[in-house]
Protein backbone atom coordinates (compact mmCIF):
# COMPACT_ATOMS: atom_id res chain seq x y z
CA UNK A 1 0.00 0.00 0.00
CA UNK A 2 1.15 3.46 -0.63
CA UNK A 3 2.08 5.77 2.02
CA UNK A 4 1.22 9.15 0.75
CA UNK A 5 -2.38 7.99 1.78
CA UNK A 6 -0.97 7.45 4.99
CA UNK A 7 0.69 10.41 5.24
CA UNK A 8 -2.66 12.27 4.26
CA UNK A 9 -5.23 10.78 6.94
CA UNK A 10 -2.37 11.21 9.79
CA UNK A 11 -2.24 14.97 8.43
CA UNK A 12 -6.05 15.43 8.35
CA UNK A 13 -6.01 13.49 11.41
CA UNK A 14 -3.37 15.96 13.38
CA UNK A 15 -5.15 18.88 11.92
CA UNK A 16 -8.62 17.69 13.56
CA UNK A 17 -6.94 17.34 16.69
CA UNK A 18 -5.45 20.65 16.82
CA UNK A 19 -9.21 22.49 15.81
CA UNK A 20 -10.34 20.82 18.91
CA UNK A 21 -7.48 21.90 20.99
CA UNK A 22 -8.10 25.48 19.93
CA UNK A 23 -12.04 25.42 20.41
CA UNK A 24 -11.17 24.19 24.31
CA UNK A 25 -8.19 26.48 24.50
CA UNK A 26 -11.38 29.44 23.47
CA UNK A 27 -14.33 28.06 25.59
CA UNK A 28 -16.19 27.12 23.04
CA UNK A 29 -15.99 23.20 24.01
CA UNK A 30 -16.40 21.74 26.92
CA UNK A 31 -13.76 19.40 28.23
CA UNK A 32 -15.81 16.17 28.09
CA UNK A 33 -16.33 16.62 24.45
CA UNK A 34 -12.92 17.45 23.36
CA UNK A 35 -11.60 14.68 25.13
CA UNK A 36 -14.15 12.51 23.31
CA UNK A 37 -13.03 14.44 20.01
CA UNK A 38 -9.25 14.13 20.54
CA UNK A 39 -9.58 10.24 21.79
CA UNK A 40 -11.08 10.03 17.78
CA UNK A 41 -8.41 11.68 16.36
CA UNK A 42 -5.95 9.39 17.62
CA UNK A 43 -7.76 6.35 16.97
CA UNK A 44 -7.39 7.47 13.33
CA UNK A 45 -3.77 8.32 13.34
CA UNK A 46 -3.36 5.06 15.33
CA UNK A 47 -5.49 3.07 12.50
CA UNK A 48 -3.95 5.20 9.34
CA UNK A 49 -0.76 4.11 10.31
CA UNK A 50 -0.49 0.06 11.01
CA UNK A 51 -3.33 -1.37 8.96
CA UNK A 52 -1.90 -5.03 10.45
CA UNK A 53 -3.78 -5.04 13.09
CA UNK A 54 -7.42 -3.77 11.25
CA UNK A 55 -6.83 -6.12 8.31
CA UNK A 56 -6.73 -9.30 11.16
CA UNK A 57 -9.89 -7.95 12.64
CA UNK A 58 -11.79 -7.98 9.51
CA UNK A 59 -10.81 -11.33 8.31
CA UNK A 60 -11.35 -12.62 11.71
CA UNK A 61 -15.01 -11.18 11.15
CA UNK A 62 -15.27 -12.63 7.48
CA UNK A 63 -14.97 -9.37 5.88
CA UNK A 64 -12.50 -9.75 2.95
CA UNK A 65 -12.56 -5.59 1.95
CA UNK A 66 -10.31 -4.58 5.50
CA UNK A 67 -11.18 -0.61 5.86
CA UNK A 68 -15.06 -1.51 5.25
CA UNK A 69 -14.96 -2.48 8.59
CA UNK A 70 -13.91 1.20 9.47
CA UNK A 71 -16.75 2.07 7.91
CA UNK A 72 -19.42 0.24 10.04
CA UNK A 73 -17.19 1.13 13.17
CA UNK A 74 -17.23 4.84 12.19
CA UNK A 75 -21.46 4.51 11.55
CA UNK A 76 -22.17 3.17 14.41
CA UNK A 77 -20.22 5.78 16.30
CA UNK A 78 -21.48 8.77 14.75
CA UNK A 79 -25.21 7.56 15.48
CA UNK A 80 -24.60 7.21 19.10
CA UNK A 81 -22.71 10.05 19.30
CA UNK A 82 -25.93 11.98 17.91
CA UNK A 83 -28.34 10.03 19.75
CA UNK A 84 -26.25 11.43 22.82
CA UNK A 85 -26.95 15.00 21.32
CA UNK A 86 -30.49 14.99 20.73
CA UNK A 87 -30.67 13.75 24.41
CA UNK A 88 -29.00 16.22 25.86
CA UNK A 89 -30.62 18.87 23.20
CA UNK A 90 -34.06 17.54 24.51
CA UNK A 91 -32.69 18.02 28.26
CA UNK A 92 -31.26 21.47 27.20
CA UNK A 93 -34.89 22.33 25.62
CA UNK A 94 -36.50 21.68 28.65
CA UNK A 95 -34.31 23.20 30.85
CA UNK A 96 -34.53 26.42 29.29
CA UNK A 97 -38.28 26.00 28.96
CA UNK A 98 -38.56 25.76 32.80
CA UNK A 99 -36.62 29.06 33.09
CA UNK A 100 -38.70 31.10 31.57
CA UNK A 101 -41.60 29.72 33.20
CA UNK A 102 -39.83 30.40 36.37
CA UNK A 103 -39.14 34.12 34.81
CA UNK A 104 -42.56 34.76 33.84
CA UNK A 105 -43.95 33.28 37.53
CA UNK A 106 -41.57 35.75 38.96
CA UNK A 107 -43.16 39.19 37.35
CA UNK A 108 -46.97 38.59 37.31
CA UNK A 109 -48.21 42.17 36.17
CA UNK A 110 -51.20 43.11 38.47
CA UNK A 111 -54.23 44.19 36.72
CA UNK A 112 -54.60 47.88 36.17
CA UNK A 113 -56.40 50.10 38.84
CA UNK A 114 -58.50 52.71 36.45
CA UNK A 115 -59.84 56.02 37.31
CA UNK A 116 -61.19 56.75 34.65
CA UNK A 117 -63.46 60.05 34.22
CA UNK A 118 -65.28 58.47 31.19
CA UNK A 119 -66.50 54.91 31.43
CA UNK A 120 -68.31 55.10 28.38
CA UNK A 121 -65.15 54.95 25.97
CA UNK A 122 -62.81 52.81 28.52
CA UNK A 123 -63.29 49.31 30.43
CA UNK A 124 -65.73 48.95 33.01
CA UNK A 125 -63.87 49.98 36.55
CA UNK A 126 -62.19 46.89 37.53
CA UNK A 127 -63.04 47.39 41.26
CA UNK A 128 -67.18 47.81 39.83
CA UNK A 129 -66.64 44.06 37.72
CA UNK A 130 -64.88 42.25 40.67
CA UNK A 131 -67.95 42.24 42.91
CA UNK A 132 -69.81 38.88 41.58
CA UNK A 133 -73.04 39.02 40.45
CA UNK A 134 -75.17 36.99 43.33
CA UNK A 135 -77.27 35.48 40.41
CA UNK A 136 -74.84 33.99 38.38
CA UNK A 137 -72.14 33.12 41.39
CA UNK A 138 -71.57 29.71 41.09
CA UNK A 139 -70.05 28.59 44.69
CA UNK A 140 -69.63 30.18 48.10
CA UNK A 141 -68.72 33.48 48.50
CA UNK A 142 -64.47 34.13 48.53
CA UNK A 143 -62.64 35.83 50.26
CA UNK A 144 -60.76 38.42 48.08
CA UNK A 145 -56.64 38.23 48.15
CA UNK B 1 -64.88 16.99 56.97
CA UNK B 2 -62.54 19.74 55.88
CA UNK B 3 -64.21 22.41 53.83
CA UNK B 4 -62.60 24.08 51.61
CA UNK B 5 -64.14 26.93 50.12
CA UNK B 6 -63.40 26.90 45.97
CA UNK B 7 -60.74 29.82 45.03
CA UNK B 8 -61.46 29.64 41.22
CA UNK B 9 -58.77 31.25 38.53
CA UNK B 10 -59.14 31.60 35.02
CA UNK B 11 -55.93 30.81 33.04
CA UNK B 12 -56.04 32.38 29.19
CA UNK B 13 -53.00 31.46 27.49
CA UNK B 14 -52.82 34.27 25.10
CA UNK B 15 -50.92 35.01 21.84
CA UNK B 16 -51.31 38.03 20.35
CA UNK B 17 -54.91 38.51 20.79
CA UNK B 18 -55.30 41.91 21.42
CA UNK B 19 -58.83 42.67 19.47
CA UNK B 20 -60.16 39.68 22.00
CA UNK B 21 -58.86 39.61 25.40
CA UNK B 22 -60.07 42.28 26.95
CA UNK B 23 -64.10 41.15 25.90
CA UNK B 24 -62.71 37.49 27.33
CA UNK B 25 -61.68 38.55 30.51
CA UNK B 26 -64.49 41.21 31.23
CA UNK B 27 -66.39 38.23 30.58
CA UNK B 28 -64.83 35.99 32.75
CA UNK B 29 -65.15 38.50 35.65
CA UNK B 30 -68.76 39.39 35.47
CA UNK B 31 -69.81 35.58 35.11
CA UNK B 32 -68.03 34.06 37.66
CA UNK B 33 -66.42 35.00 41.11
CA UNK B 34 -62.84 34.60 40.14
CA UNK B 35 -59.23 35.95 39.77
CA UNK B 36 -58.48 36.05 35.74
CA UNK B 37 -54.45 35.09 34.76
CA UNK B 38 -53.63 35.54 31.14
CA UNK B 39 -50.34 34.09 30.22
CA UNK B 40 -48.89 36.30 27.40
CA UNK B 41 -46.89 33.34 25.41
CA UNK B 42 -44.72 36.29 23.78
CA UNK B 43 -47.13 39.00 22.38
CA UNK B 44 -45.83 41.52 20.09
CA UNK B 45 -49.26 43.78 20.15
CA UNK B 46 -51.50 45.42 22.81
CA UNK B 47 -52.14 41.90 24.45
CA UNK B 48 -50.61 42.65 28.02
CA UNK B 49 -52.17 46.29 27.94
CA UNK B 50 -55.80 45.42 27.00
CA UNK B 51 -55.51 41.99 29.61
CA UNK B 52 -54.76 44.13 32.42
CA UNK B 53 -56.87 47.29 31.30
CA UNK B 54 -59.73 44.49 31.82
CA UNK B 55 -58.49 43.40 35.29
CA UNK B 56 -56.32 40.36 34.57
CA UNK B 57 -53.13 39.61 36.10
CA UNK B 58 -50.25 38.96 33.48
CA UNK B 59 -47.47 36.60 33.56
CA UNK B 60 -45.55 37.48 30.64
CA UNK B 61 -43.23 34.67 28.98
CA UNK B 62 -40.02 35.87 27.83
CA UNK B 63 -40.34 34.07 24.50
CA UNK B 64 -43.04 31.66 22.86
CA UNK B 65 -43.47 28.27 24.20
CA UNK B 66 -46.58 27.19 22.86
CA UNK B 67 -50.26 26.59 24.83
CA UNK B 68 -48.81 24.03 27.16
CA UNK B 69 -45.73 25.68 28.26
CA UNK B 70 -48.21 29.03 29.11
CA UNK B 71 -50.61 26.71 30.69
CA UNK B 72 -48.23 24.80 32.82
CA UNK B 73 -47.09 28.62 33.84
CA UNK B 74 -50.78 29.02 34.89
CA UNK B 75 -51.01 25.83 36.59
CA UNK B 76 -47.98 26.60 38.84
CA UNK B 77 -49.49 29.93 39.50
CA UNK B 78 -52.95 28.50 40.61
CA UNK B 79 -50.69 25.89 42.92
CA UNK B 80 -48.33 28.38 43.90
CA UNK B 81 -51.40 30.88 45.50
CA UNK B 82 -53.85 28.53 46.87
CA UNK B 83 -56.23 28.31 43.77
CA UNK B 84 -58.29 24.92 43.83
CA UNK B 85 -60.36 25.84 40.77
CA UNK B 86 -58.75 26.82 37.51
CA UNK B 87 -60.62 27.41 34.14
CA UNK B 88 -58.85 27.15 31.17
CA UNK B 89 -60.29 29.71 28.38
CA UNK B 90 -59.51 30.59 24.80
CA UNK B 91 -58.41 34.16 24.63
CA UNK B 92 -59.89 34.49 21.09
CA UNK B 93 -63.11 34.50 22.57
CA UNK B 94 -64.70 31.41 21.12
CA UNK B 95 -65.25 30.09 24.84
CA UNK B 96 -67.99 32.11 26.75
CA UNK B 97 -67.43 31.95 30.47
CA UNK B 98 -70.88 31.50 31.19
CA UNK B 99 -70.88 27.80 30.23
CA UNK B 100 -67.97 27.34 32.57
CA UNK B 101 -70.23 27.06 34.87
CA UNK B 102 -71.75 23.81 33.63
CA UNK B 103 -68.09 22.92 34.23
CA UNK B 104 -67.67 23.83 37.35
CA UNK B 105 -70.77 21.67 38.20
CA UNK B 106 -68.97 18.80 37.46
CA UNK B 107 -65.88 19.46 39.65
CA UNK B 108 -68.33 20.36 42.51
CA UNK B 109 -69.94 16.99 41.38
CA UNK B 110 -66.43 15.04 42.65
CA UNK B 111 -64.44 15.56 38.87
CA UNK B 112 -61.15 16.37 38.66
CA UNK B 113 -61.06 17.50 35.67
CA UNK B 114 -63.70 18.57 33.25
CA UNK B 115 -63.85 19.07 29.50
CA UNK B 116 -65.57 21.40 27.12
CA UNK B 117 -67.18 19.58 23.97
CA UNK B 118 -67.53 22.05 21.22
CA UNK B 119 -69.44 19.09 18.77
CA UNK B 120 -73.03 19.43 20.35
CA UNK B 121 -73.00 22.67 18.92
CA UNK B 122 -72.55 21.22 15.63
CA UNK B 123 -69.00 22.27 15.01
CA UNK B 124 -68.10 22.36 11.23
CA UNK B 125 -64.76 20.35 10.23
CA UNK B 126 -63.54 19.58 7.12
CA UNK B 127 -62.81 15.52 6.51
CA UNK B 128 -59.34 15.04 7.37
CA UNK B 129 -59.94 16.47 10.79
CA UNK B 130 -63.10 15.02 11.84
CA UNK B 131 -61.77 11.55 10.94
CA UNK B 132 -58.80 12.51 13.06
CA UNK B 133 -60.80 13.59 16.04
CA UNK B 134 -62.38 10.32 15.83
CA UNK B 135 -59.17 8.41 16.07
CA UNK B 136 -58.05 10.26 18.96
CA UNK B 137 -61.82 9.99 20.85
CA UNK B 138 -61.76 6.89 20.39
CA UNK B 139 -58.08 6.25 21.37
CA UNK B 140 -58.79 8.54 24.44
CA UNK B 141 -62.03 7.04 25.73
CA UNK B 142 -60.97 3.53 25.48
CA UNK B 143 -58.37 4.55 28.11
CA UNK B 144 -60.26 6.77 30.43
CA UNK B 145 -62.99 4.56 30.54
CA UNK B 146 -65.10 7.80 29.86
CA UNK B 147 -66.72 8.82 26.47
CA UNK B 148 -64.56 11.57 25.44
CA UNK B 149 -65.50 12.94 21.90
CA UNK B 150 -63.74 16.39 21.39
CA UNK B 151 -60.25 15.33 22.75
CA UNK B 152 -58.53 18.88 21.83
CA UNK B 153 -60.57 21.64 22.83
CA UNK B 154 -59.00 23.84 25.40
CA UNK B 155 -61.90 24.84 26.93
CA UNK B 156 -61.33 22.73 30.36
CA UNK B 157 -61.99 23.04 34.24
CA UNK B 158 -59.64 21.50 36.88
CA UNK B 159 -59.82 20.47 40.57
CA UNK B 160 -57.42 20.13 42.98
CA UNK B 161 -56.35 17.03 42.06
CA UNK B 162 -55.91 18.45 38.12
CA UNK B 163 -53.84 21.59 39.58
CA UNK B 164 -51.57 19.55 40.80
CA UNK B 165 -50.96 17.11 38.68
CA UNK B 166 -50.70 19.64 36.01
CA UNK B 167 -48.42 22.11 37.91
CA UNK B 168 -45.39 19.25 38.21
CA UNK B 169 -46.21 17.31 34.61
CA UNK B 170 -47.67 19.19 31.43
CA UNK B 171 -46.90 18.11 27.82
CA UNK B 172 -45.75 21.57 26.16
CA UNK B 173 -45.85 19.96 22.06
CA UNK B 174 -48.78 21.04 20.37
CA UNK B 175 -52.06 19.01 20.73
CA UNK B 176 -50.36 17.54 23.74
CA UNK B 177 -51.06 19.99 25.74
CA UNK B 178 -54.73 18.59 24.76
CA UNK B 179 -54.84 14.91 24.17
CA UNK B 180 -51.68 13.99 25.87
CA UNK B 181 -52.79 15.55 28.74
CA UNK B 182 -56.34 13.83 29.16
CA UNK B 183 -54.56 10.45 29.06
CA UNK B 184 -52.12 11.68 31.78
CA UNK B 185 -55.62 12.23 33.93
CA UNK B 186 -56.01 8.76 33.18
CA UNK B 187 -52.98 7.51 34.21
CA UNK B 188 -52.80 9.23 37.38
CA UNK B 189 -56.49 7.99 38.68
CA UNK B 190 -58.05 11.32 38.19
CA UNK B 191 -61.72 11.39 37.08
CA UNK B 192 -62.41 13.26 33.32
CA UNK B 193 -65.82 14.21 32.15
CA UNK B 194 -66.99 15.78 28.81
CA UNK B 195 -70.10 18.49 28.82
CA UNK B 196 -71.52 19.79 25.76
CA UNK B 197 -70.90 23.84 25.52
CA UNK B 198 -72.34 26.30 23.18
CA UNK B 199 -69.06 28.13 21.79
CA UNK B 200 -69.09 31.34 19.61
CA UNK B 201 -67.28 31.13 16.46
CA UNK B 202 -63.53 32.49 16.41
CA UNK B 203 -63.50 36.50 16.62
CA UNK B 204 -60.07 36.91 15.64
CA UNK B 205 -56.90 35.32 15.08
CA UNK B 206 -55.99 32.03 12.78
CA UNK B 207 -56.34 28.42 13.76
CA UNK B 208 -53.10 27.15 13.96
CA UNK B 209 -51.59 23.80 11.99
CA UNK B 210 -53.30 22.68 9.30
CA UNK B 211 -52.25 20.30 6.56
CA UNK B 212 -48.98 18.72 6.36
CA UNK B 213 -47.88 20.00 9.80
CA UNK B 214 -50.88 18.65 11.14
CA UNK B 215 -50.54 15.40 9.62
CA UNK B 216 -46.90 16.16 11.59
CA UNK B 217 -48.30 16.82 15.02
CA UNK B 218 -50.49 14.13 14.41
CA UNK B 219 -47.61 11.23 14.17
CA UNK B 220 -45.77 12.63 16.81
CA UNK B 221 -48.62 12.29 18.99
CA UNK B 222 -49.77 9.27 17.93
CA UNK B 223 -46.30 8.38 18.74
CA UNK B 224 -46.45 9.86 22.53
CA UNK B 225 -49.79 7.94 23.12
CA UNK B 226 -47.87 4.83 21.94
CA UNK B 227 -45.24 4.99 23.86
CA UNK B 228 -47.04 6.39 27.28
CA UNK B 229 -47.25 4.60 30.05
CA UNK B 230 -44.67 2.02 28.76
CA UNK B 231 -41.85 4.41 30.42
CA UNK B 232 -42.20 6.09 33.62
CA UNK B 233 -41.22 9.79 32.84
CA UNK B 234 -39.19 12.28 35.17
CA UNK B 235 -41.46 15.23 36.12
CA UNK B 236 -40.10 18.02 34.13
CA UNK B 237 -40.92 20.72 36.66
CA UNK B 238 -39.03 21.04 40.01
CA UNK B 239 -42.70 21.14 41.81
CA UNK B 240 -45.31 23.31 42.04
CA UNK B 241 -44.33 25.30 45.39
CA UNK B 242 -43.48 28.52 43.86
CA UNK B 243 -43.79 30.88 47.00
CA UNK B 244 -44.15 34.57 44.73
CA UNK B 245 -46.42 36.83 45.86
CA UNK B 246 -48.30 39.14 44.04
CA UNK B 247 -46.97 42.48 43.91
Amino acid sequence: MSNEIELVAVAISLAYVLFIARLVRRGQLREKYAMLWMAVGGAVVVVSLSRGPMDAVARALGIHYGPSILFLLAIMFLMAVVAHLSWELSRLEERTRKLAEELALLRPRPPERLVDADPAVSAPDADAIAEPDPDTWVGPPVTPQ
Amino acid sequence: MKLVWPRLLVVIPALNEEATIGAVVRDARTHLNCDVLVIDDGSTDSTVDNARHAGATVLSLPYNLGVGGALRTGLRYAAGHGYNRVVQLDGDGQHEAVEAKRLLDRIEDGHDLVIGSRFAAGYELGRGRRLTMRILSRIVSRRLGARITDTTSGFRAMGPEAIALFSRNYPSDYLSDTVEALLMAGAAGLQVAEVDVEMRPRQGGVPSAHGTKGAYHLARLLLAIGLQGTVKRPANSAGAGIGVAVG
